[in-house]
């Protein structure tokens, strides 16, 4: 199978980096298009997220607070479809990648039409469940493309690439919608109306420019009996002992939202400063993905991985500490929060595809990221429970207490894998 | 399909995409544009001095069309439906006793909109403002005009955030002491605290200046709680109450309640709680009611429902008799000195 792998780098990799050629090849043309398709989408859907709670309140006179309610309902779906997408994506001998995350794209692309029709809550609960339903179907097939699309060499930086387009588009996003409403006023209809068109843009670019199939040189094999299933998949130590470190770090990463109450509060800022803190993270993550991906090609993804970690604990650190409030403070915690994020979010993407046979990349990129998500929504309810039960200075404590420890544990688990990323060197299966 | 047919269906696309999303955009603001000037038929809107200690007068916002729409209006308070005197004061929420107001109020930015607290004096002049986390949806103020709450929403800003949750502040206007977060007070509840992190809390009315009610929401339940500003505590008295509003006589809660077979699109119903007895009676409006009641005098209630002109206030007896009948269209917020 090792040499099957070998012998299915794609084309488009092949052609942009010939064997001898130093890591510092272009970004393959595929993963710049994801990327853009990913910045045109999350344009799309930030400008959503960003009107929906005055749309709700101002313009429907709805109280929104049932929402939370069925917040674990939407994960467990989500996680759900997420595995299922990975593993149908896996399906048709390399096509099945694009089939399935344009399927994803286009249900959340539908969607946005469809808040002009529905008003009131459970329905819009509804369709903003099918929209993050289409984010959980297209997120494991896309990186399974982006993995497939460039050298394994330079993955952890078509990450890093992919990832700043990402979360240039989402930066992006508050801003157009607040254009179309500075140019109508409560013109929520038309917000949704670009949105929906921004979103079928995204659609209409992946399905022109993104290669069918990504593994045009692999003659085809009979489908069923050579792929491995999920379980083969976590029985592979270097699979499972990745999983186990994203879910046992994911245990101990508290949820944005709660980061950001405790920042606000730790360093007493000012309400109005509340909703700028998501855009520090994203700044800081945008501006740090393509070098810390490429940083994580020299020195190995897991390495990178556990360090993003590091300074998510540093973070937790200056939180923690008697430093009093100052604007410095706030800046580099939001620093070191997007860095968190620059160093783990592609980079454990990469580090998967490493661990993971092309089969079943699909399949393996979503176990692994299903493990993550899954663990992390846990912290966000024991945060919470901690958080009411002795305050917010434990509740905090207490996780970077497990965090240190999560990671202490990770590196063990991560250092007995062979061969960490070095150049052409993928784990032997 | 080779390169150049895929650019030539790309820019196609582009183009069609573009040309809606523009006409759209247009749409809107041409609508948004007739929202500005007056409507043929609307009530009549003249600018001039409001006082809010003026006791012949009731005051809400105006959202007829033209230029004074979202204004704190003035009009007779015998004749809800007569000539608005408009303040140039814009506010989403407002509230106002004893010549004391709160205007919850949208402020334009450059690059986004924020949202701020105003307390107003009797001639609307602004004496503090603060800062809000979320879009407003609730205000009051005490009877005495000492005291004034706010209510917020707050969503995550996570991806399709579905998350949202309230923040409820207290404000002394006298000593500026802020409690900016309700949820901070010990919740009880059958004599039990509530340790849980998912309290809400939101719509305070206030009996007095220490002491008020609100809705807190934990584990799915909805509670009346009796609030305590001295002890910072919240005593959870009654379940499946929402925005109580206290009668002027202190002894009954006019509040939204969910009814059991309505449509989940709309479940709540006007009843009247007698605080004694803790008896339920539902009022005459058989429609959903989506709003925080006001007390006129001690025995009718007015509300907000949805009207061509965004809201209307409607008007129904508390004490479970008669029928809703239409008070003013296009108006929102009332407050009546009592």
């Amino acid at each position: 199978m090792y040499l099957a792998d070998r012998r299915a780098t794609p084309a488009a990799a092949v052609s942009g980096a010939r064997p001898g050629r130093p890591p510092r090849a272009a970004v393959p043309a595929t993963v710049l298009v994801l990327g853009t398709v990913s910045l045109i989408t999350d344009i799309s859907s930030e400008m959503v997220t960003a009107v929906l709670p005055l749309y709700l309140v101002a313009e429907l006179g709805l109280s929104p607070l049932g929402f939370g309610l069925l917040d674990g309902v939407y994960n467990g779906v989500s996680a759900l479809v997420r595995l299922i997408g990975g593993r149908a994506s896996d399906r048709g001998r390399g096509g099945g990648h694009k089939t399935v995350a344009a399927l994803g794209y286009g249900l959340s692309a539908l969607c946005k039409p469809l808040l002009l029709m529905v008003h009131t809550l459970p329905l819009i609960g509804a369709v903003l469940a099918a929209d993050r339903t289409g984010k959980g179907l297209r997120t494991a097939p896309r990186d399974a493309l982006i993995s497939l699309s460039c050298e394994p060499a330079t993955r952890g930086r078509a990450f890093g690439v992919h990832r700043a387009m990402d979360t240039a588009g989402a930066l992006l996003g508050p801003l157009v919608a607040f254009l179309v409403l500075r140019a109508a006023a409560d013109g929520y209809d038309a917000v949704f109306t670009v949105s929906g068109c921004v979103a079928a843009l995204g659609v209409a670019v992946l399905l022109l420019f993104v290669p069918g199939r990504a593994r045009t040189s692999v003659t085809p094999r009979p489908d069923t009996a050579a792929r491995p299933t999920v379980g083969s998949l976590l029985r592979r130590p270097a699979v499972r002992r990745l999983t186990g470190c994203a879910v046992l770090l994911g245990l101990t990463t508290v949820s944005d939202s709660f980061l950001y109450l405790t920042l606000q509060r730790r360093l007493g800022l000012s309400e109005a400063w509340f909703p700028l803190l998501p855009l520090g993270t994203a700044a800081a993550f945008l501006l740090l993905a393509v070098p810390l991906g490429a940083l994580a090609d020299r020195i190995g993804r897991r390495r990178l991985f556990l360090l993003g970690h590091l300074a998510l604990l540093a973070a937790y650190g200056l939180l923690l500490a008697p430093l009093g409030g100052s604007t410095v403070l706030t800046c580099l915690v939001l620093a070191l929060h997007g860095g968190f994020y620059a160093s783990t979010d592609g980079v454990l993407a990469a580090a998967t595809a490493d661990a993971v046979p092309e089969e079943v990349r699909g399949s393996g990129l979503a176990v692994v990221q299903t493990g993550q998500a899954a663990a992390r929504f846990g912290c966000s309810l024991a945060f919470g429970a901690a958080w009411t039960a002795w305050g917010d200075r434990w509740a905090l404590g207490l996780a970077t207490g497990g965090l240190a420890l999560a990671a202490a544990l990770s590196a063990r688990l991560l250092r007995r894998v062979p061969a960490p990323a070095v150049p052409l060197s993928e784990p032997v299966t | 399909m080779n390169r150049t047919s895929r650019l030539v269906v790309l820019l196609v696309t582009v183009v069609v995409l573009g040309a809606v999303a523009v006409g759209a955009t247009l749409h809107a603001a041409g609508r948004a544009a007739r929202k500005d000037r007056a409507q043929a038929g609307g009530p009549a809107v003249t600018p001039g001095a409001v006082r809010l200690d003026d006791p012949h007068r009731a005051f809400f916002r105006n959202m007829a069309w033209g230029p004074h729409r979202d204004e704190i209006t003035a009009v007779p308070a015998g004749r809800l439906s007569g000539p608005r005197t408009a303040s140039g004061v814009r506010c989403l929420r407002f509230h106002a006793a004893a010549g004391t107001g709160i205007c919850l109020e949208a402020v334009h930015g450059e690059l986004r909109d924020s949202y701020r607290a105003v307390v107003l004096d009797r001639r609307l002049h602004a004496l503090r403002r603060y800062d809000l986390a979320g879009t407003p949806t609730r205000a009051r103020v005490s009877p005495s005009g000492r005291t004034v709450a706010w209510t917020v929403f707050v969503s995550g800003d996570s991806y399709a955030g579905t998350a949202f949750s309230t923040r409820t502040s207290v404000l002394d206007t006298r000593s500026w002491h802020l409690d900016a977060n309700l949820e901070t007070y010990a919740l009880t509840v059958d004599g039990h605290r509530v340790h849980t992190a998912d309290i809400n809390v939101w719509g305070v009315t206030f009996a007095d200046d220490t002491h008020f009610y609100a809705t807190a929401a934990t584990g799915g339940t909805t509670y009346l709680v009796r609030g305590d500003r001295t002890a910072r505590t919240l005593r959870a008295l009654h379940s499946n109450v929402e925005c109580p509003s206290l009668s002027p006589d202190g002894t009954r809660i006019a509040y939204k309640k969910r009814v059991r077979g309505a449509d989940p699109d709309a479940p709540w119903r006007l009843y009247v709680l007698d605080l004694r007895s803790l008896r339920e009676t539902a009022t005459g409006e058989h429609r959903n009611v989506d709003d925080q009641a006001v007390w006129r005098d001690g025995h009718t209630l007015v509300y907000s429902l949805p009207g061509d002109f965004g809201s209307d206030l409607w008007t129904v007896p508390a004490d479970g008799t008669g029928a809703p009948h239409l008070l003013v269209s296009a108006a929102l917020a009332p407050a009546f000195d009592r």
